[in-house]
């Protein structure tokens, strides 16, 4: 019944929502946390057969106090650089394929210290889905700067502003040649349902990014934290979209903010990371916006 | 080989009673909720049940539901 009308509203006929909650209630993230929201759909997709492993992040933090946990489902705490390691492990010792291997780490173990790891499990050909949620700064530890900072945020390592461009990890990992890999942000959580369970009925190697705006570290309300993701995708400063064998597909969101983007600056000006930025740094990112969007419908044809 | 682990167990409020942190919390209008299960989506904690009935015990009143909410049926009110 809940599963038909979802289904309904949200125009993704072959979606069916898991009533059951694999991350329980009462954890320790801080209230409006989307990334706990990514991860509570992401094990809503994969379902019970399901082996999770999860970085030195918010996540593991947020998990709980031991001799408690969160997790509903069979959970290896992992240190920061192997996430993608043991997962080539854990894959090795359970060779079922019904059994789904998740590894979900922030954006400072992808981008930063875990790189190194995931490459080598791409190369290995690991069946796992890579979850990366990005905050887009160590969270955890106080919101230093990552490699996925944006440009001009401020964050406590980089209180003028950061300098420096944000990293492009999708472009990483697809250079590997990867089978599935997409883009995804809880704003849309049907969308992110969608994309799991297709990464999971693929053999081989998948990656997931998903944008996770954090309400304490963009210095946003709680309750604003959906808004933001809906910004961010709305201004074409985060794209959704998911890559398949090398055929790319633009998800619905960005193509319908594609035809009419939100200028960038009502994106940046809501969060008050970027408070210090000045006019010509927006100006300056709107232009590389721009340039995106030029990017994709040349390349795509969109 | 000996492999020393420290095991946890899966528990609700794993963190305790998580609803201590609010101080606004959601209120639901029958009348005007429309059931389109955005609230329930939305919710980072999944305190919202499928039936739209809040757990009080865990709600961290981030407020999310109640932005989302497209009739407004939900409001946050200041506690007592």
């Amino acid at each position: 019944m809940i599963a038909r009308e979802v289904e309904d509203r949200y125009g993704f006929g072959t979606n069916t929502v898991n009533r059951e909650e694999y991350l329980l209630k009462g954890n320790s993230s801080c209230p409006g946390c989307t990334a706990m929201l990514a991860i509570r759909h992401i094990l809503k997709a994969a379902g019970p057969d399901t082996f999770v492993l999860v970085s030195a992040c918010c996540a593991v933090v947020c998990e709980g106090i031991s001799p408690n946990t969160c997790m509903a489902l069979p959970t290896l705490d992992t240190a920061f650089a192997c996430t993608a390691a043991m997962a080539s492990g854990v894959r090795a010792a359970v060779r079922e394929r019904g059994i789904n291997v998740i590894a979900i780490a922030g954006d400072g173990g992808t981008v930063d210290i875990g790189v190194q790891a995931l490459s080598g499990a791409i190369e290995r050909n690991t069946d796992f889905l890579y979850v990366c949620y990005d905050n887009e700064a160590y969270g955890n530890t106080g919101m230093q700067r990552s490699g996925s900072t944006p440009f001009g945020a401020s964050t406590t390592t980089t209180p003028f502003g950061k300098k420096e461009d944000k990293k492009d990890i999708a472009a990483i990992i697809s250079a590997h040649n990867i089978p599935y890999m997409a883009t995804a942000c809880p704003s849309y959580p049907m969308d992110l349902q969608r994309k799991v369970k297709r990464a999971l009925s693929i053999e081989g190697p998948k990656f997931l990014h998903v944008l996770t705006p954090c309400p304490p570290g963009w210095r946003i309300s709680t309750e604003k934290a959906i808004e933001i993701g809906k910004l961010a995708v709305g201004s074409c400063s985060f794209f959704l979209y998911e890559t398949e064998n090398r055929s790319f597909s633009m998800s619905k969101p960005s193509l319908d903010a594609m035809k009419n983007p939100i200028p960038v600056k009502d994106y940046l000006r809501v969060q008050g990371r970027f408070s210090r930025m000045s006019e010509e740094d927006i100006e300056i990112t709107q232009r590389k916006v721009d340039a995106n969007i030029a990017y994709y419908r040349e390349a795509f044809g969109l | 080989m000996k492999v020393k682990m420290s095991i946890a167990y899966p528990t609700i409020g794993a963190s305790g009673r998580t609803g201590d942190w609010r101080v606004f919390m959601p209120v639901r209008n029958r009348e005007s909720c429309i059931h389109c299960y955005n609230c329930y989506l939305l919710c980072p904690e999944g305190t919202i049940s499928p039936e739209f009935e809040v757990d009080y015990e865990y709600c961290k009143g981030c407020g999310i539901c109640a932005n989302e909410c497209p009739t407004k049926a939900i409001r946050m009110v200041k506690e007592e």
